[in-house]
């Protein structure tokens, strides 16, 4: 038998804001929400990967457990920027493909304040936000999307319809933090953060929890799981590699490049088949070059493929059908894994309004500054 | 009173550690050049970054000219930093990258210009730290 790993599980909470709450609390509800997705508890599990950033070093995995059942277990505690969920699933993945274990369970939680995240400065000297440019996540993928610009020609309307496009999506979605619609002049509109990016063209900075039951093939045989099991076709996980401005502007592009690239080999397919995408939309901006990075089109072509409505529901490659983390929101631990249930859903066909048609086989990409970036591709089993 | 509970004069810092301000002679920004690849990168390096090599990595005094690579234009930021700025990339002649402060333009995304040269400038800032040290950054200027 094969020694594929297989999603048998997973579910997410609806992204909210839950400042009475704690992250390990967060973590338990979707935890036993995966759980129950595929009939198991807590004790056939082998082994947890816990993704959270915040309290990276507080034991968050271990502290899930004391909310769902003390049984033991191994706890690996992941923090990987914003590809942190991703990672801890890529753990659990890795853990099972090497023959370890036969069934673990993933999480993702996050609680987030509300505000900038970045900035320059640190604990020496005098800060240099404002006085050396800017190092607030809006401006530095404001600078993303500029270089396309500068390369392309791309246009601050053609970045705020990927915000249209993304809280339309989110509509269909009840998960979804915010259920929207913000049409073209009210994107355009918003306070200007850091130009291009609107307010409305930013991520929402929500608390939320995603989890995943992973599984062996031969496992999910014998627990009878196959029936609704996505199997996880690529797993790939990439820092950014050496590119001469990166230090002076985060080169977000040749690690998504690299992890794209590393996971069509593994899975034996290129872009073209694949039938949707959730990729990492913190900014507008991000969303169109992604597109390239990804191989939905090629070099120049994103602005073309936003214009087309290409990547809407209903449209050639739907991405981010999901609402995005423009409108679903973005609580950082957690996103990757909300990312493989959105996808997982779909490929089991029961995500309802939203369900983009027949589709067969999902992407999912996270990328976090500093950089690290996630990409995985599943198929219906 | 022991010398312990003595504290330094105040002097003159970079903003940044590659802005160095050596006791006689101009402040200038520091960076290296890998002697095997080539690469100049910012700041002092033991290991070249592109091509990892471990010795002729040498430092080198960067250019104060160069090239307006990207930019954007911040309006909101942290309370108590100036709104609006740009923030700039900029393309140091013969080599290097730096993020910093474009000044002597608008605001204005129409009046900034991909490619415009610049002048890197090196000047005192207001800002003191809690030990009353004095600061020096670096800023982009249009050079006509
Ligand atoms: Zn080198």
């Amino acid at each position: 038998m094969s020694n594929d790993v297989y999603v048998v599980g997973t579910d997410m909470i609806k992204f909210g804001r839950f400042p009475e709450r704690s992250v390990p609390e967060l973590g338990a509800q979707a935890a036993l929400m995966a759980l129950d997705d595929c009939g198991l508890t807590i004790h056939d599990m082998q082994a947890l990967y816990s993704g959270n950033l915040f309290e990276a070093s507080a034991g968050v995995g271990q502290r899930i457990l004391r909310e769902i059942g003390q049984t033991g277990i191994p706890v690996v505690n992941t923090a990987n920027a914003c590809a942190t969920g991703a990672t801890a699933f890529r753990e659990g993945w890795m853990a099972i493909k090497a023959g370890i274990y036969d069934v673990v369970l993933c999480v993702g939680s996050e609680q987030m304040g509300s505000g900038l995240l970045g900035g320059g400065g640190g604990s020496k000297g005098i800060p240099t936000e404002g006085l050396l440019g800017s190092g607030t996540m809006p401006s530095v993928f404001a600078h993303v999307g500029l270089e396309h610009t500068r390369q392309y020609g791309t246009t601050f309307e053609q970045f705020a319809k990927v915000s249209v496009k993304n809280h339309h999506h989110s509509t269909l979605n009840p998960k979804a933090m915010y259920q929207k619609e913000t049409p073209l002049e009210e994107v355009m509109g918003a306070e200007m953060i850091s130009y291009p990016n609107t307010k409305l063209m930013c991520s929402v900075n929500v608390d939320g929890s995603a989890a995943a039951v992973l599984c062996s093939e031969k496992k999910a045989r014998e627990l009878g799981l196959m029936g609704r099991a996505v199997k996880v076709r690529a797993s790939a996980l990439t820092s950014d590699p050496y590119t001469p401005r990166n230090i002076a502007m985060m080169d977000f592009n040749a690690v998504t490049r690299l992890a794209a690239k590393t996971a069509y080999e593994m899975a034996g397919l290129g872009p073209d088949e694949v039938d949707l995408i959730e990729l990492h939309d913190c900014f507008a901006t991000a969303e169109l070059v992604h597109y390239e990075n990804l191989g939905l089109c090629k070099d120049g072509e994103a602005g073309r493929l936003i214009d087309t409505g290409e990547t809407q529901l209903g449209g050639r490659i739907p991405v981010n059908v999901s609402g995005g983390l423009l409108s679903k929101g973005h609580p950082l631990g957690a996103t990757g894994i909300a990312n493989i249930y959105e996808v997982t859903t779909h490929l089991r066909g029961e995500a309802g309004n939203r369900q983009v048609d027949g589709a067969r086989i999902g992407l999912t990409h996270v990328v976090g500054a500093g950089s690290a970036c996630a990409v995985h591709i599943l198929e219906k089993a | 009173m022991s010398a312990a509970g003595v504290k330094p004069a105040p002097t003159t810092k970079g903003a940044v550690p590659f802005l160095k301000v050596p006791k006689e002679g101009e402040p200038y920004l520091a960076g290296s050049k890998c002697g095997k690849c080539g690469e100049v990168a910012v700041g002092t390096r033991e290991t070249c970054g592109r091509c990892g090599a471990r010795q002729g990595v040498e430092p080198v005094k960067l250019a104060s000219t160069g090239k307006l690579y990207n930019f954007t234009v911040v309006h909101r930021n942290f309370p108590g930093v100036p709104v609006p700025f740009i923030s700039a990339i900029v393309d140091v002649d013969g080599g290097g990258t730096l993020k910093g402060n474009l000044l002597g333009v608008d605001p204005d995304p129409a009046k900034i210009k991909f490619d415009m040269p610049v002048n890197i400038v090196i000047r005192p800032v207001p800002q003191k730290d809690k030990d009353g040290n004095s600061y020096l950054a670096y800023f982009f200027e249009p050079r006509n």
